[in-house]
């Protein structure tokens, strides 16, 4: 259950469009089911009253709207980002993909997002409501007379689970109490991956990216492709490919776009949650991470505004590529 | 109606496997999806796969033909093979629905020959619904999950499955699993079928009615003001029209091998921004013409071309695979409830 309410959001989101400081709110909105919350835009205090959510199912990072959102108007455009939002916020103003100026950033709490699919498999079909209350869901579902309850932590988003900071790194202003950057097992997997024979890791792989079915969900959701037109929809790049010819093509994407995003992947963890077929995506960009930090000292994209990547800068104590192989089996 | 035991069915799909290729939805990392038979391959109990059972006929990439170029003169090689027999095992009211749908697209004149063939060649077996989801709208269509069509159709049971066969393939079928099953008559079906009709009437989406969209409303919606709102958070990604069942675009491109060309097809999606390039520019330039197509489509475009008829089946597959969670049920309540005037 979140800690900070809704009303709290709604309140502040209609002080701020009152005075004057934004003509705009970017929240989440209410759906049809118990969890199918969507991304919008709300401009008066009617639609918010009527269909503005937070509860445990705004997973959703706002960061990447921001580039469409401000070239929009001249006025300033509210987004409530939660702490994991606001790495990928302040990467990509490294990246000087949104004018800060138009943005009027307020950060919010977050105790973990629920993961629908893990939902479905734990309460079964028939959802009809989810209430929180305090680590528990109460499940509702057409086949039950009683809600079920399910400790949230079970249901969690990996990345959840996992939580690297429940401190925010950018915002105007803060809702709730400031948290702290978390020790996180978000590496432990990958350790698992690396202990691995190269054969068995690539037989995992195969297994995995065999089931991706090139529908470009994780990377159009991906806060570090911002390109305005990737490679793979260019049809004049002379590498689109719409559909993967075979076992190779579905590896050569996303391992492209991982060494794309390496040094600049904060580990949001959209692109696994949006994965329509649960390939854990994230697990190649932690590895990268996991890799710049082990040879270059550890380095958190978006932890701060400007900072250089190490993979983007050059310093003559780096490593050579050579100590590096020397050092594998 | 004849039936038979659940715990036979190993036997009845090894029988069908010896005849011909079974494929059948089976458990798997993401949630179920069609596999083909062998011995130890267990059935799943999902309510459905998460791709549906389009690529059967319509794979998301075939080779079409190659190209042999020598000297002034162009070979085209037919690449294809000769076509097998096969079953779809399991296939739920909607998907079946969905066969019609790609019917009405691949096999009027110009007969897609692919297509066709893969057809003549498949035996639909379908499998009626016992526990619909919150995402299930097929009765908006006025699909009965309880009564699919198909081949041959099967009831499941506590203890029991239970085959209709409605075709001659269905009879063909039915014929070669004849001493595995038995006669019997269709109560438990009707208790089955009433109990879960009660299920069907109490789901979330139970009430969705589609009676202001079909044929020729497209002055209707085209300009209506609620496409900005409600394309406004749209990914650009493909991932509803890739688990879609009824979505039936394609590109078809030519691939230098080095020493020939092979000409393919791969499913599109109108959610890319290239669907519709075309040699003087992109008629849809932004995300909100792309979403409003895929909707018009399903709604409006192919009601008008093929005698009223959706081309959504409610299957509720976009409604759980949609990354911001927007899907058709949402265009239809936003854009219906204000279509009364």
């Amino acid at each position: 259950m979140q800690k900070i309410t809704r009303d709290a959001l709604v309140n502040k989101a209609l002080a701020l469009l009152d005075n004057g400081t934004v003509d705009r709110v970017l929240g989440w909105k209410k759906g049809e089911l118990a969890y199918d919350v969507t991304p919008a835009v709300f401009t008066d205090g009617k639609s918010i009253g009527e269909g503005f959510v937070w509860n445990d199912f705004c997973g959703a990072n706002f960061s990447k709207y921001l580039i469409a959102e401000t070239k929009k108007t001249g006025s300033k455009v509210l987004v409530f980002l939660k702490p994991c939002d606001t790495y990928s916020f302040n990467q990509l103003l490294t990246e000087h993909r949104f004018d800060r100026e138009k943005v009027y950033a307020v950060g919010i709490p977050c105790e973990g997002m629920t993961d629908v699919h893990k939902l479905r498999a734990a309460v079964g079909e028939g959802i009809c409501n989810v209430e929180a209350d305090g680590d528990m869901l109460a499940v509702s579902t057409v086949y039950t007379d009683e809600p079920v309850n399910v400790p949230a932590a079970e249901v969690m988003l990996e990345r959840c689970l996992v939580c690297k900071s429940k401190k925010h790194v950018a915002y105007d202003e803060l809702l709730g109490e400031e948290g702290e950057v978390a020790e996180s097992a978000r590496f432990d997997q990958v350790a698992e991956l690396e202990a691995l024979t190269p054969d068995e890791r690539f037989a995992f792989w195969q297994n995995e990216l065999s089931r991706c079915i090139r529908c470009n969900a994780c990377r159009d959701v991906c806060p570090a492709c911002t390109c305005e037109k990737c490679v793979f929809n260019n049809p004049s790049s002379g590498v689109e490919n719409k559909a993967a010819a075979n076992s190779f093509e579905e590896k050569m994407f996303h391992i492209i776009r991982a060494f794309h995003v390496a040094g600049r992947c904060t580990d949001c963890g959209e692109c696994s949650r949006v994965c329509p077929q649960r390939i854990p995506l994230h697990l190649l960009n932690r590895k990268f991470i996991s890799d710049i930090d082990n040879f270059y000292g550890e380095y958190q994209a978006g932890a701060e505004v400007g900072s250089r990547a190490p993979l983007v800068n050059y310093d003559q104590d780096d490593l050579e590529p050579s100590e590096v192989f020397g050092g594998r089996e | 109606m004849r039936k038979c035991s659940l715990s036979e069915m190993n036997k009845v799909f090894a029988r069908i496997a010896s005849a011909q290729k079974l494929y059948l939805p089976v458990d798997g990392e993401a949630g179920a999806e069609y596999k083909l038979w062998e011995e130890g391959t267990e059935w799943s109990n999902a309510l459905n796969t998460v791709k549906s059972p389009k690529d059967f006929f319509f794979p998301q990439l075939e080779n079409l033909m190659e190209f042999k170029v020598t000297g002034k003169s162009i070979e085209v090689i037919d690449t294809r093979k000769a076509s097998e027999d096969f079953v779809v095992f399991g296939v739920r009211a909607c998907d079946v629905k969905s066969f019609e749908v790609l019917d009405r697209v691949f096999l009027v004149d110009p007969v897609d020959s692919y297509y066709a063939t893969r057809r003549e060649h498949g035996t639909i077996v379908s499998l009626a619904c016992t526990r619909p989801t919150e995402t299930c709208f097929c009765r908006t269509f006025g699909i009965d999950a309880t009564e699919p069509q198909g081949d041959v159709v099967t009831w499941k049971t506590e203890t029991q499955l239970f085959f209709e066969a409605k075709t001659q393939k269905g009879q063909a079928f039915m014929s070669l699993i004849e001493d595995l099953t038995e006669e019997c008559d269709g109560s438990e079906v009707e208790a089955q079928k009433e109990k879960t009709g009660k299920i069907l009437a109490r789901l979330p989406l139970a009430n969705l009615s589609a009676d202001a969209f079909g044929a020729d409303k497209t002055d209707k919606f085209f300009n209506a003001p609620e496409w900005k709102t409600l394309s406004e958070a749209c990914l650009g990604c493909g991932t509803c029209t890739f688990v879609c069942p009824t979505c039936q675009c394609y590109d078809i491109k030519d691939f230098s091998t080095g020493s020939g060309v092979v000409r393919f097809r791969c499913w599109d999606s109108c959610m890319y921004s290239d669907f519709t390039k075309m040699a003087h520019g992109n008629p849809r330039l932004t995300q909100l013409e792309r979403f409003r197509q895929r909707f018009m489509h399903k709604l409006v475009y192919y009601p008008t071309n093929n005698d009223g008829m959706f081309s959504c089946v409610g299957c509720g597959r976009c409604l759980s695979s949609c990354p911001i969670s927007m899907n058709i049920v949402k265009v239809m309540k936003t854009l219906g409830d204000k279509a009364d005037d």
